[in-house]
């Protein structure tokens, strides 16, 4: 009975505070990790980067509105919004590379009790942090400008989803790939340049000329466009097109997904 | 007495190969030790020291061999490894837009720890380490020193029982690197210590128990006065190459070519004897009992002569004993 009371005196104080759901509570303070040194503290210590994150998704938007005369501002808002969930993932690729070549932080990570998926979730989440700025903007100027029913949101919301869990997917996988810092950025402009300023997801397709336009359908933004497009009411597509867009988006997201979890090692080789 | 046997730290034939090369990074590593104090892993550079420190942190699997750490697979357990271990990588550096408060405290949130017990132990180790002042400072604005503090801060305000440190005063300053020390003897009376460098004064410093490592094979294994033991000689003279000095017949020693110069071991009188006559001769050497620099290098250049299949060597080693 001693020896019982002496082993429980010795358990560390952790254990204490964590009896109720502890592994529940671990990996919400795992995910929060992720969130604060990858979002949070950054836009706290360097408020700077809190004006590039509205800037960047804006200035399509702005330069959209003004060539157009102001007649793509549905397109170019919801263009904002997927540029932003889309950006997600290359920040992702870039932040997860620089954490551990520059900084070997995630080396220490991986010799703790956080497992990988856990990792990259909280990484994923704090891109949404950081992205929430620009969000919140373009949420204002959405609630403006386009003016969507509950439903169409609600598809809206799902097709961002889908957007994000794509971004993040290309985002992890490139990461596994490079090794230092030129690789990383050269990875993270490749990733943006083919998959959202390429792509018609500011404007309507019908604006690309015919040839051109069947490239355009081999970036999974695309799709998201069409459909974010639709649901404004900018667009008007019919149900087999709809169909095939969703169909398209999650079959590149499961396949993106298979291919990092695969291709992803937490503990090296 | 089964709790003191399982606290070790043994290797059994580790052998790792990266991707498609040919060279052993570890070859056939077996080793086991106490896991207590602080155990020096001292080696060239390419030795081999950060991969076996990183197969042991879990973050590298080893192609051949078993490692355990108190009883836990290396390989086959990493998940329950994970709760004991944690380790400063080498150039791990801390991140520059956090202070070393916001650093501590996010570590220990990825291993589990509640955001007030984060902050209350990020906070004590800080104070522990007397960086209780710069604590809310970005860590861009501290010294080099520091920011390693932070570092090992990071590592020692966990529950983890042991701790790798990989290289963690490379770069430093004599002075810091000093203080450094007294810091790591701190730790170690609480947890054991795998520490990795190749600054050999630093083993002699700080070790318990030294590796001595060269091209991925483990060379010796023991404490300070064990590896001195094994070289059978206690003096130490260093002779410049140039003005070429006469190389004395030695009855009792070795004598050993590097870039710096010679390197002669052999015992008192004949040391004293041999400085008599550089000393007339107007050479220039250094007289000194020897150190652990001494045994790596000895150590390492009968493994070169061995790995070469030739009895001399690459550098040109002559003894009396031998050719008598």
């Amino acid at each position: 009975m001693e020896m019982k009371e002496e082993q429980e005196k010795q358990q560390p104080e952790r254990s204490e505070s964590n009896r109720i759901f502890p592994q529940k509570r671990s990996r919400l303070s795992q995910i929060l990790a992720a969130i604060l040194v990858n979002a949070l503290y950054e836009m706290r210590n360097y408020p700077i980067v809190l004006i590039n994150t509205v800037l960047s998704p804006l200035s399509f938007l702005a330069l959209i509105f003004f060539v157009s005369r102001g007649t793509l501002i549905k397109e170019a808002i919801e263009g904002g919004f997927i540029m932003s969930m889309f950006g997600a993932g290359t920040s992702l690729q870039s932040d997860l590379s620089h954490l551990k070549n520059d900084f070997k932080l995630q080396d220490m990570v991986v010799s703790s009790p956080t497992s990988w998926q856990i990792y990259l979730m909280g990484m994923a989440i704090s891109e949404l942090v950081y992205s929430l700025p620009a969000l919140i903007v373009l949420g204002i100027l959405e609630a403006y400008y386009v003016q969507m029913s509950a439903f169409a949101l609600l598809g809206f919301i799902a097709v961002l989803l889908m957007m994000f869990l794509t971004s993040i997917d290309i985002g992890y996988t490139f990461a596994t790939f490079s090794s230092d810092i030129v690789q990383s950025f050269a990875f993270s402009r490749l990733i943006s340049t083919l998959f959202s300023t390429i792509p018609p997801v500011y404007y309507p397709i019908t604006y690309i000329p015919n040839p051109y336009r069947y490239l355009a359908y081999l970036s999974p933004t695309t799709y998201s466009a069409q459909l974010a497009q639709n649901l404004g009411g900018s667009i008007s597509l019919p149900f087999e097109s709809i169909a095939i867009d969703w169909i398209i988006l999650i079959a590149v997201t499961a396949t993106l997904f298979l291919i990092a979890s695969r291709k992803a090692r937490w503990r090296e080789i | 007495m089964i709790e003191e046997s399982i606290q070790t730290l043994s290797c059994d034939h580790l052998t790792k190969i990266y991707g498609n090369s040919k060279r052993k990074a570890l070859d056939s590593v077996t080793f086991s030790i106490p896991s207590s104090g602080i155990f020096v892993l001292i080696g060239r550079n390419g030795s081999g020291k950060t991969t076996l420190a990183r197969i042991l942190a879990v973050e590298l699997e080893p192609t051949s061999g078993k490692a355990t750490i108190s009883g836990i697979d290396v390989v086959k357990e990493p998940l329950k490894l994970r709760e004991k271990i944690a380790i400063v990588p080498q150039e791990a550096r801390a991140v520059p837009w956090m202070t070393p408060m916001q650093t501590i405290s996010s570590y220990l949130l990825w291993r589990g720890y509640g955001y007030g017990e984060a902050k209350r132990k990020a906070y004590e180790a800080l104070e522990r380490l007397e960086l209780g002042g710069s604590a809310n400072a970005l860590t861009r604005t501290l010294s080099g020193g520091n920011r390693r503090k932070v570092l090992v801060a990071t590592v020692l305000a966990s529950e983890a029982e042991i701790i790798f440190l990989d290289e963690p005063t490379t770069g430093l300053d004599p002075i810091s690197r000093k203080e450094f020390w007294d810091l790591l003897k701190k730790i170690a009376r609480e947890r054991f210590t795998f520490l990795t460098t190749h600054y050999l004064e630093e083993a002699e410093a700080l070790a318990d128990e030294i590796g001595v490592l060269d091209h991925g094979r483990l060379v010796r294994m023991g404490s300070l006065d064990q590896l001195r033991q094994s070289v059978s000689y206690n003096y130490s003279m260093k002779i410049p190459l140039y003005p070429k000095p006469p190389l004395p017949k030695l009855a009792k020693g070795e004598i050993m070519e590097g870039r710096e110069g010679y390197r002669i071991l052999t015992v008192e009188d004949e040391a004293f004897s041999i400085a008599r006559d550089l000393s007339k001769g107007g050479y220039r050497f250094t007289v000194n009992p020897v150190s652990l620099d001494d045994i790596f290098f000895y150590l390492v250049n009968r493994e070169g002569e061995k790995t070469n299949g030739n009895e001399r060597g690459a550098r040109e080693t002559t003894t009396r004993e031998e050719r008598e």
